[in-house]
């Protein structure tokens, strides 16, 4: 700026603030880029927009929105889910979906947490670099694996060979071809990888001098690893299990394939449950018409969905970054 | 509190040493699981595949009644155009994204907001960009069709014909796909670019090169195998992506692949097609196999879907297996 005010640059037409090609390229091309980075802005935008214009107000001219026909009230304490029944017998009350839901994210928590935790600490405090350097593939092998072939593997190994001759042969129980427990199974399996490199970049970045001061008051290597280092991290294995159950609840393929479409609000594991992703890829398959209720009710699961998610994402967050400020 | 006697100390520490190897043993085996889990998946699946995929089933669309004429053709060549538009909309437009954040935005509300905005995209259940993509591509937010607001059906020059609103076709599934798997690009491209080290930049700007002669001619070359890589990983979770496309109206059952090409040969026979397919109705592999998962007959369920999961695995070994060489070398290539 006090370049262009220097006063030899008026006389050789060196660093002025002229107007040049090259310059207003730049400009050009910088401005093009800002509208690239824009495109994420206008993407929650748009989903925000998709959501709230089906389900709460009417923006896109297609008749009344979701909440103007059915109550929130209805919606959030009405105990039975019956989109597609006609008349009076038509229900709108998620309970049943949200029960669903969480009953995945918690058989899926009680599966990937223990097992993504103690694996985290044993990669961080316990395993040589070779162990490490084959694991490390491993996981991100089973992060790559895409969900329909979870569900698959829900529907086609999990029910029939393990769940059933535990549940069925050993304590004369019924396991449902469609069941909560084996979508959990899989779902805790998908977020495995997550819990377990969170986790262990938490661990690693607990300082070694907490380690050694714990060696030197003569604690073992499981008092250290327990005692001290993981209560340490704990601020970043919290973030990591909020992350896992927000993935859990918004996992679909593997929960439509293997959880079943029966929405209940009975809690029962072994027998199949509709989710609210379930409902909304079961709906959507169905090719149900444009305007209609059972239509926007899929909007209505979807801005449910997505708020749930949100918040649970944004309260990881939170919780990471109190975790960064302890050891910088 | 009393010393504890020698008795007692010794007692002590025999149970801490018990219960250290009994924690020990617990990391151990949880972590060995993953393995075993992966090793079991994949067995399994080879298992139950094996007699069913050969070429037939790479080379013939689906039957509704006979497993064994079932083949994922279909599923190949939707997968195949759905990839390349995602690539070819969410690649430029993610690297850019991570240009301006990195080397021209300034520090301020916006790249913050901007920051935050991705961080959180990220975390979007993917059903949910099927919902945006289902109102925002297939409907087009109602604004077009016989009563929307702009009264046109389809928009025509040079011999394409884009019809309005999308409706369920190649294009808009792959808009989804580019706004789902954007915010991973951007994240990828941003560390890669943040690996180049700032001499790099210090020395072409005194060299007396512009902004965007740095950032084109040095920088973005040195980033592009880490972008590269993250690239594919991102694409590689488009390809095994099935919940956005449901909502998109990619269909279970297909039986031609978009635009009628089903072979390469195809191209040359039907030259128009090349220009049909990405406004065609489509089908992908995740599709298929979920499809297949549900039907009654066994062999469908069992058979035939296991192998569609091999062929879809072994497209996303391929890809991941770009992704290990073009680290490998540029590691082997690159020094700062």
């Amino acid at each position: 700026m006090n370049a262009a005010r220097a006063p030899h640059d008026d006389a050789n037409g060196g660093l002025t603030r002229r107007f040049t090609l090259s310059r207003a390229r730049e400009q050009v091309i910088q401005f093009a880029l800002l509208l690239c980075a824009l495109v994420s802005i206008v993407t929650t935008v748009g989903i925000i927009f998709a959501l709230v214009s089906e389900s709460v107000v009417e923006m896109s001219g297609s008749g009344k929105a979701f909440f103007q026909e059915v109550s929130a009230v209805e919606f959030f304490t009405e105990t039975e889910w019956s989109p597609n029944f006609a008349g009076a017998q038509q229900h709108f009350g998620i309970l049943p979906l949200l029960v669903g839901t969480f009953m995945v994210a918690g058989v899926a928590a009680m599966f990937g947490l223990p097992i993504g935790i103690l694996s985290a600490v044993y990669l961080s405090e316990y395993a040589s670099p070779r162990v490490r350097s084959i694991i490390k593939p491993v996981l991100e092998l089973l992060a790559g694996v895409p969900s329909v072939v979870y569900g698959y593997f829900a529907l086609i190994f999990i029910t029939p060979y393990v769940l059933e001759p535990i549940f069925e042969d050993v304590f004369g129980m019924e396991v449902e071809v469609f069941n909560v427990l084996s979508a959990g199974i899989v779902v805790g399996i998908m977020t495995l990888p997550t819990v377990c490199s969170m986790s262990e970049d938490a661990l690693r970045a607990v300082p070694r001098s907490l380690r050694e001061a714990g060696y030197a008051l003569g604690s073992t290597k499981f008092d250290v690893s327990v005692k001290v280092v993981l209560p340490a991290a704990i601020s970043g294995i919290v973030a990591s299990f909020l992350l896992a159950v927000s993935r859990a609840v918004g996992e679909t393929m593997a929960v439509a394939m293997a959880a079943g479409n029966t929405p209940s609000t009975a809690v029962s594991l072994l027998k199949g449950h509709q989710t609210m992703t379930g409902f909304i890829a079961q709906m959507s398959m169905g090719e149900t018409p444009q305007g209609t209720i059972e239509y926007k009710s899929l909007y209505a699961v979807g801005l449910s969905l997505f708020v749930i998610t949100l918040v649970m994402n944004i309260v990881s967050q939170q919780v990471m970054r109190r975790f960064r400020e302890v050891y910088q | 509190m009393s010393a504890p006697s020698p008795v007692q100390t010794t007692q002590l520490l025999g149970r801490g040493k018990r219960e250290g190897r009994i924690f020990q043993v617990l990391c151990w085996m949880s972590t060995w699981s993953s393995v075993a889990i992966l090793l079991v998946l994949l067995i399994g699946v080879a298992y139950q595949a094996r007699g069913w995929l050969d070429w037939e089933f790479l080379t013939s669309f689906d039957s509704r009644r006979f497993p064994d004429k079932a083949g994922i053709l279909a599923g190949l060549w939707g997968s195949a155009w759905t990839i390349l538009f995602t690539i070819l909309f969410s690649v430029p437009i993610g690297i850019a994204s991570a240009l301006y954040l990195e080397e021209f935005a300034r520090d301020g509300w916006l790249k913050r907001t901007i920051q935050i905005n991705i961080a959180n995209l990220a975390g979007v259940p993917s059903i949910v960009f099927g919902m945006l993509g289902l109102t925002a591509f297939v409907y087009m937010f109602g604004l077009f069709g016989a009563q929307g607001t702009f009264q046109v059906n389809q928009l025509s020059f040079l011999g394409l014909t884009i019809p309005l609103p999308l409706g369920r076709c190649v294009v808009a599934a792959a808009l989804t796909l580019t706004l789902m798997i954007l915010p991973v690009i951007i994240v990828a491209s941003q560390e890669a670019l943040r690996a180049v080290p700032p001499s790099l930049r210090h020395a072409s700007l005194a060299l007396g090169a512009t902004k965007w002669q740095t950032v084109s001619r040095q920088v973005l070359p040195a980033a592009t195998p880490g972008i590269a890589t993250g690239v594919i990983l991102a694409v590689s979770r488009a390809v095994g992506e099935a919940a956005p496309l449901i909502l998109v109206g990619a269909t279970t059952f297909v039986l031609y692949a978009p635009g009628n090409i089903a072979a390469p040969s195809d191209i040359v026979e039907n030259p128009q097609g090349l220009l049909e397919a990405p406004f065609d109705s489509f089908t992908v592999m995740p599709i298929q196999i979920f499809n297949w998962a549900q039907q009654s007959k066994p062999e469908y369920r069992q058979h035939v879907a296991a192998a569609g999961i091999v062929v879809l695995l072994a497209v996303l070994l391929l890809l991941n297996a770009v992704a290990i060489i073009i680290r490998y070398r540029s590691q082997k290539r690159l020094n700062y």
